[in-house]
């Protein structure tokens, strides 16, 4: 812990609880998130991890029997309180989820479409942008020759990484990623892992996973929640090699979950 | 013993599929014979008339039994222009209904309204006849249409629809009602298939930052243009047929008036009016020819929606 001390909070997590209707989905969660850095959240099915990530671009506020109390603060600012304008705060916050979900058009459009909602570009600086993220995603040399396409032709792989690239074409400070290769073979997981590492340069990112294997590899900090409640979070060698809580061992040593 | 048992249910089974799919072969060509069997049908019926008229059938304003002159503009234009106003209503009216319902409405609400949209799909015809000429036609002759004869009257170009006397019944107050009675269709339809975009969809969408409103207008929509255009098609269908509520209100006029305020006739009120009283072949037969062209305009706005999501799908950008 003590290397998260020097390093510059991007999310800090308060006292976080989150209610599914009645159900108490998430526990008195407090977590700092340190910029440019990737955090992994690892733990069995149901014990709240997407839950958790969704709070941090408030996905969970287009359902109305869903509902978080706590402080969630994005550089200092509490995005809870209600007082943020939504679309902005999710333009700075991209999110990919465990599916692709490419939007129904050409893969251009993909990309320049979120760019559109906040940017008046030209049509020079657009075609730029879409190349950079693109390039960013690791998918240009892929799709340079069929821009024009639907965004369905492309494989399951490379769908991915162009949601990745759509949610950094917004210039986002943050990157909320959902299980972003559990639908995906092992090449393109690798691509996509690949592709974690070098976007923490720019961005804040912050993972969900199944795959601990994955979680070891891609993430410099990693939380282990269960049932709901943070068991342990730390660096991410110290938490494999020398976890101090019995239970992260039990579930990361595959004795449990 | 027991691998003889096999083969032969293995036999049989093959033989059950080839059954069912022989069956069901059987139901889908039974329709379209059917289909063909109309088509011939009314050709048949129609040809009195189409040797006595040829293609001035379709030119002529004449209606007139008494020198057995017929032609087919006034109940074309009726029919077109009814079902015109009513999607004009219609589509937008549904499209608001189906948005609050899956994107906006609390849940409490969501089947309360959803039923009572469909119970309005449930009102017969008749009904809503009867409450358009006495009620609604009324009401417009006194409110709505002396404004519109003032203020579009004037007009150049657009004014000759609104010309005449405020009678209350007429193209217009047709194309209104049959408008509220396509609304229930399309709004299920639409729902329905709003209701199926992936949720994952959605917030992806919203992820990048999207209000409600840019969220079903680029993406739901987009994504459920089979659907929306099918239901749209679905109450066009309907306008174009309905015969009971227009014959109630559109005023059934054998005059030819570009005037939405002036009475009118559809095809389908004329056969409902006529068809009983028809003396004589060529008669009997214009009305047939009427019916036959009532199917063709059916025919074509299909195509024409098929051509419209070929060119939306085109927008979207190519497939491999």
């Amino acid at each position: 812990m003590e290397a998260l001390k020097t390093l510059k909070p991007k999310i800090e997590v308060r006292n976080l609880n989150f209610y599914y209707g009645k159900y108490h989905a998430l526990r008195s969660i407090n977590l700092t998130m340190p910029e440019k850095k990737v955090t992994a959240f690892i733990g069995p099915s149901g014990c709240g991890k997407s839950t958790l990530l969704r709070t941090m671009n408030c996905m969970y506020a287009l359902y109305p029997n869903q509902k978080a109390v706590g402080e969630i603060l994005i550089d200092e600012e509490n995005i809870l309180d209600g007082k943020r304008d939504l679309n902005s705060l999710r333009a700075k916050i991209g999110m990919v989820f465990q599916k692709p979900t490419p939007f129904p058009m050409s893969i251009y459009d993909n990309i320049a479409f979120g760019v559109k909602l906040h940017e008046k570009l030209g049509r020079g600086d657009m075609d730029d942008r879409v190349e950079w993220a693109l390039k960013k995603a690791a998918l240009w040399d892929e799709v340079k020759d069929k821009l024009k396409q639907s965004g369905n032709s492309l494989s399951g792989g490379q769908q991915q990484r162009l949601c990745i690239a759509r949610g950094i074409a917004v210039k986002p400070e943050v990157l909320l990623l959902d299980e972003p290769a559990s639908a995906l073979d092992p090449i393109s997981t690798a691509r996509i892992e690949e592709l974690i590492t070098e976007l923490k340069e720019d961005y804040t990112i912050v993972i969900v996973t199944h795959n601990m294997q994955q979680a070891a590899r891609v993430s410099d900090f990693t939380a282990y929640l269960y049932l709901g409640e943070l068991i342990e979070f730390g660096e991410t060698t110290s938490i494999f090699t020398t976890p101090k809580q019995k239970a992260t061992e039990d579930y990361i040593t595959g004795r449990f979950g | 013993m027991t691998k003889l048992n096999t083969a032969s249910r293995e036999k049989f089974q093959a033989f059950l599929d080839l059954a069912f799919k022989l069956t069901t072969r059987f139901f889908a060509f039974a329709v379209l014979a059917l289909l063909a069997g109309i088509i011939i049908e009314l050709f048949i019926g129609a040809m009195p008339s189409i040797k006595a008229f040829g293609w001035k059938f379709f030119t002529s304003t004449d209606w007139d039994p008494v020198n057995v002159k017929f032609g087919s503009v006034i109940q074309v234009y009726g029919t077109l222009v009814t079902s015109l106003i009513a999607l004009l209503i219609g589509i937008p009216v549904s499209f608001g209904v189906a948005l609050y319902l899956t994107e906006l409405s609390p849940k409490w609400l969501k089947r309360p309204l959803g039923i009572a949209i469909e119970l309005l799909a449930g009102i017969p015809s008749i009904i809503y006849g009867m409450w358009g000429l006495f009620v609604f036609a009324p009401h417009l002759a006194d409110h709505f249409q002396p404004w519109l004869i003032d203020h579009l009257g004037p007009i150049p170009g657009i004014g000759m629809l609104f010309q005449g006397a405020p009678m209350g019944i007429g193209m217009l107050t047709a194309g209104i009602i049959l408008g509220i009675m396509i609304i229930p269709f399309i709004a299920s339809v639409m729902r329905d298939v709003f209701e199926i975009v992936p949720p994952t969809l959605k917030e992806s969408a919203y992820a990048v930052g999207c209000t409600t409103w840019e969220v079903v207008w680029n993406v739901v929509l987009p994504y459920t243009k089979i659907g929306v255009v099918g239901g749209i098609m679905l109450g066009l269908g309907r306008a174009l047929g309905e015969t009971m509520a227009v014959t109630f209100v559109i005023g059934n006029a054998q005059n030819f008036s570009y005037s939405l305020l002036d009475p009118g006739s559809s095809i389908a009120s004329t056969l409902a009016n006529e068809f009983n009283e028809a003396y004589g072949d060529v008669y009997t037969s214009a009305l047939i020819e009427l019916g036959l062209i009532m199917f063709v305009i059916t025919f074509v706005v299909l195509a024409l929606s098929k051509l419209l999501l070929f060119q939306l799908g085109k927008r979207e950008g190519e497939k491999t």
